[in-house]
């Protein structure tokens, strides 16, 4: 009898990871992106203020990206490599188009209006970037040397400030972060990370004077939160009253005062892991947290069995990107990084950041499944 | 110094540059093997990196949930948790039938917080037009306000408008349910119940007298609100909150209304400036009915002027004129002097006191006390004045209740003047038997006729229905008290207060044609009408004065102007009250033949200026200019 129920076990195990394998996708990986996507369903429902339609809307989506995981699952490596000069251009020219337009008509502009979707650019080069660099670098002598450092930089700069200027720092530091993921997987000298760093800190006091007022007032914002408690540090303070109120345990689910009664802003979207804080507590917090560097661990893993230069740099970004996300929400919620809008992977309502990183894992399963094929 | 396993491992690959694309890949998968460690290693500096960086995370959360738990769990608390009040409500005013006089109803005042609703930017428009406001005024008003979290936008919402308003979820828009007073009666009882202000706390009136019966006590509650000001839930009740008693008056509705509506169209047949009715219960001292004109809507605030809700039956006050001559009468009797058949002689129809000569308008001869009240001399009540001395005088005029307030406890009222009687000289004495020299409220003379008509027991005024009989203190000899009311029938029957008479009642009561004092003396063409009586006069029941000052159409006299809205009044409220009528109804006083066949006009002072002697000129000026007795 037992032994019967752990065959079928067994049986049905084999079947899956044999579907799985044919699909080309990774069963732990899959695994620990659905459990996040449920959980990130069952807090949404709460942080929507126990509205259906909101869970609906949010499941579609994810449906969506796990669509778009599963096509780019079964992208060949090489396809992928030949394509990556060419997705880059695209998404460059793109880049400028919104730009243009956005620079006529005198706003803020971040996206293309195609009619039956909106479509931001910028939200291509999270994924085109990376897959440039790696693509630019497979050919190249790592660590790289000064010239290939200079011709990387351009492929990273230029998209990362027709960004800014959009303006929409956090897309660009996104689009920065993950270039320079690749170059720091390719290796590079102890000296070039503290001169990055030290011309990083010579940046910021200049850039301090290129920042658009509301990014100046989210900075200080940041720095002290309660010289504006009405105004730009309204969010930050009401979310850590949310987080900081919820104890060890939480308040309880659909219980928690500072998200059920709309006094944490944008609860839904880019704040929801204040609900989750306030809500379910330090633990709830730490599950989603250990979900997400399971998911990290398990991805680098994968990337770390491969054997191509392209794969492995391109997968180890897409892996640790995922993570930069996870922390910059994070620590913007809790208070430890200023206000920017990057909204938590999986979990927030809303975006098309779910598509592109769903996207970026299914690339990343399709270089393991064909670790063993050349680039 | 190199980053883990970068340079070192990947060194050997340097030599492959420049190699054709196909060697670099076949590369690849021939010699895996040398870059495997070198890129573990650098994604374990990575993985060293995030771990880092995750620990930061964990640690500010611990911070957050362990560290400051307490502190950021009260300010959360602070956000959400607030002591609620619980509006009392306000006890409803009744008349003594308990019709409704004043009653309040629940509305809603609508209040926004200012730097939430400006932040919403279209929001404040939409507000504008759902309340029927310029939008650009109520922006205006919103953002020069955004330092504060409170401000009043509109008050005393009907429920179902904000319903409306709060369905259109505007975020910083929020209600606070109040109070507001509804008077259906109107203007009918607008004087006597006076007022609330926007918080429903009395202002005016009686409304200000027993405002701490009839407002109760506001309750408190702890709730919890949302962003939005929702209250979501109750935590518990601090205080109870405890309603406002009822009040019962002792007015009767249907005799103020009876007596509104006279007074109201004899002053627009007469053009007068202002007038009051005032009736009591000579019983028991109640007030039955007080209306003024002009008078006020309380429910409408817009037209309200401070001028118009006085309450001239208790603030005005007026030198009464020949309506105070039947307290001279009873002085004169009660000092024993004088008895009911007793003669006076008023020719030459002059008296001289002093230098100051006091007139009739004519030469009555030798008259009985009964004929000097019917055709109001003034000779008469001077010489018995001067004769019986100022303490005595004024120790009726004072039992009565001149010159101090009555015990209503109406606010704002007047206590009247009546001058001290050592300083009184002789001609002070002598005019202030007829009505000069002091100046009474109507509610006061009102209530010195209820003291005639109750034979000489005092009782208290109340607003309030009196239960059981009211003993009150005698203040003259009951015979004295029916002798008077005895003569003031006269007058009604035969002397200048002809058009008081009622049909199927006996009717006493005194006209009085007052001469008004301003700065600097009387003027001669403005008057003040007066006539106050008792009813029925075998059993008194009602006191009744009427003024109506300065008419100017149609005449002035007492007799005149006051007397036919006296009737109308009196008669109406005996048979509303179903006082049994005490004289015959076939004989109605109307036709009753006329001994004198002139009308006799209880005008104290001739109207016309040259028909008066100087000194009489000379003597009305020193009254008034000197009010209290300095003469000059």
């Amino acid at each position: 009898m037992r032994e019967d129920v752990e065959s079928t076990a067994r049986r049905t195990l084999t079947r899956s990871t044999r579907i799985l394998g044919a699909l080309q996708l990774d069963g732990p990986l899959v695994l620990g992106l659905a459990l996040i996507a449920v959980y990130g369903q069952f807090v949404l429902y709460s942080a929507s203020g126990g509205d259906w339609n909101t869970v609906v809307r949010g499941s579609i989506r994810l449906c969506i990206g796990a669509l778009a995981m599963l096509v780019c699952a079964q992208i060949k490596p090489g396809q992928l490599r030949r394509l990556s000069p060419w997705l880059y251009l695209v998404g460059l020219v793109l880049l400028i188009i919104v730009d243009a337009i956005g620079y006529v008509g005198k706003g803020a502009q971040r996206w293309l209006d195609l009619g039956l979707f909106r479509f931001q650019p910028s939200e291509i080069m999270k994924l085109a970037v990376p897959m440039a660099c790696a693509w630019y670098l497979r050919e190249r002598a790592l660590p790289p040397d000064g010239k290939t450092l200079l011709i990387l930089a351009v492929i990273i700069l230029v998209p990362t400030l027709l960004t800014i200027v959009q303006p929409d720092l956090g897309t660009g530091l996104l689009i920065l972060m993950s270039g320079g993921l690749v170059v720091l997987f390719a290796g590079l000298q102890a000296w070039i990370i503290a001169l990055l760093g030290g011309a990083s800190v010579a940046a910021a006091w200049g850039g301090w004077y290129l920042l658009h007022d509301y990014q100046r007032q989210r900075v200080l914002t940041f720095l002290d939160p309660q010289s504006d408690p009405l105004g730009a540090g309204y969010h930050i303070i009401q979310s850590t009253i949310a987080i900081g109120s919820g104890g060890v345990t939480g308040k309880g689910y659909l219980q928690g005062t500072q998200g059920q009664l709309e006094f944490l802003p944008e609860r839904s979207t880019d704040f929801v892991f204040a609900v989750i804080g306030e809500e379910l507590g330090l633990l709830g917090a730490l599950l989603l947290l250990a979900l997400y560097l399971a998911v990290v661990a398990r991805a680098l893993y994968l990337a770390s069995q491969m054997r191509d230069t392209f794969a492995r740099l391109l997968s180890g970004c897409l892996a640790t990107i995922f993570f930069v996300y996870v922390f910059i929400n994070a620590g913007m919620v809790s208070g430890l990084l200023p206000v920017v809008g990057v909204p938590l992977p999986l979990v927030s309502y809303g975006g098309t950041s779910m598509v592109t990183l769903l996207a970026g894992f299914g690339m990343l399963m399709a270089l393991h499944a064909n670790r063993k094929l050349a680039a | 110094m190199r980053l883990p396993g970068s340079l070192s491992s990947r060194s050997p690959r340097r030599g492959e540059r420049g190699r054709s694309r196909a060697a670099a890949s076949s590369g690849l998968t021939r010699k895996p093997e040398p870059s495997a460690p070198s890129f573990d290693r650098r994604a374990m500096f990575v993985v060293a990196v995030f771990a880092c960086i995750a620990l930061a995370l964990v640690w500010k959360a611990v911070t957050l949930q362990f560290v400051q738990r307490d502190f950021l769990m009260g300010q959360g608390n602070e956000r959400t948790v607030r002591v609620a009040t619980i509006v009392a409500h306000r006890g409803a005013i009744v008349d003594r039938a308990g019709e409704t006089l004043a009653i309040s109803t629940p509305v809603d005042s609508l209040w926004v917080n200012p730097a939430q609703l400006a932040g919403t930017g279209d929001e404040i428009s939409r507000l504008a037009r759902a309340l029927q406001r310029d939008p650009e005024e109520l922006t205006r008003r919103v953002t020069s306000n955004l330092q504060r979290n409170f401000l009043v936008i509109a008050r005393q919402l009907p429920p179902a408008e904000a319903q409306r308003l709060r369905a259109l979820e505007i975020p910083g828009v929020h209600f606070q349910r109040e109070y507001r007073r509804f008077y259906p009666a109107g203007e009918v009882a607008g004087h006597v119940l006076g007022f609330t202000d926007l918080d429903d706390a009395g202002q005016e009136g009686l409304e200000l007298f027993y405002n701490h019966w009839l407002s109760g006590h506001d309750g408190a509650k702890r709730v919890i609100r949302d962003n939005l000001g929702r209250t979501v839930q109750t935590i518990e009740s601090i205080r109870p909150v405890r309603p406002g008693q009822d009040l019962r008056l002792s007015i009767d509705m249907r005799i103020q209304y009876l007596a509104y509506r006279e007074l109201k169209s004899a002053i627009q047949a007469h053009r007068a400036r202002s007038g009051s009715v005032v009736v009591l219960d000579v019983q028991t001292g109640e007030v039955l009915a007080m209306v003024n004109q002009p008078t006020f809507n309380p429910n409408d605030r817009l037209q309200m002027k401070v001028a118009l809700y006085k309450n001239r039956a208790v603030t005005d006050l007026l030198e009464p004129g020949s309506a105070i001559k039947p307290f001279t009468v009873a002085a004169a009797l009660a000092s024993g002097r004088y008895s009911a058949d007793s003669i006076v002689d008023t020719s030459p129809g002059f008296y001289k006191v002093g230098v100051k000569t006091i007139v009739d308008k004519n030469n009555l001869g030798a008259v009985d006390l009964s004929t000097a009240l019917a055709r109001s001399s003034n000779v008469a009540m001077a010489r018995m004045a001067v004769q019986l001395g100022p303490e005595t005088l004024h120790q009726t005029l004072s039992r009565v209740g001149f010159g101090r307030v009555t015990t209503s406890g109406y606010p704002g009222e007047s206590a009247g003047l009546l001058p001290q009687w050592a300083h009184w000289r002789p001609i002070r004495t002598a005019t202030i038997s007829y009505g000069y020299g002091l100046s009474v409220t109507p509610l006061q003379l009102a209530q010195a006729y209820a003291t005639l008509g109750s034979f000489g027991v005092h009782r208290p005024v109340a607003f309030t229905p009196v239960t059981g009989p009211v003993p009150g203190s005698r203040v003259l000899p009951e015979q004295v008290t029916r002798d008077v009311v005895n003569m003031m029938e006269s007058v009604v029957t035969q002397g200048s207060g002809r058009k008081a008479s009622v049909a199927g009642y006996r009717i006493a009561g005194k006209t009085g044609t007052a001469w008004k004092a301003s700065a600097g003396g009387y003027i001669t063409n403005r008057y003040v009408s007066v006539f106050a009586g008792v009813a029925p006069v075998s059993a008194p029941r009602i006191a009744t004065v009427v003024v109506i000052d300065e008419p100017s159409v149609g005449g002035y006299y007492g007799g005149d102007i006051a007397a036919p809205v006296f009737a109308d009044v009196v008669g109406g409220a005996l048979r509303l009250l179903a006082v049994a009528p005490d004289a015959p109804l076939d004989a109605p006083v109307d036709q009753i033949p006329e001994s004198t066949p002139q009308r006799e006009p209880d005008l104290d002072l001739p109207p016309e200026a040259d028909a008066v002697p100087p000194t009489t000129i000379a003597q009305r000026g020193e009254s008034i200019a000197a009010p209290n007795g300095a003469q000059r």
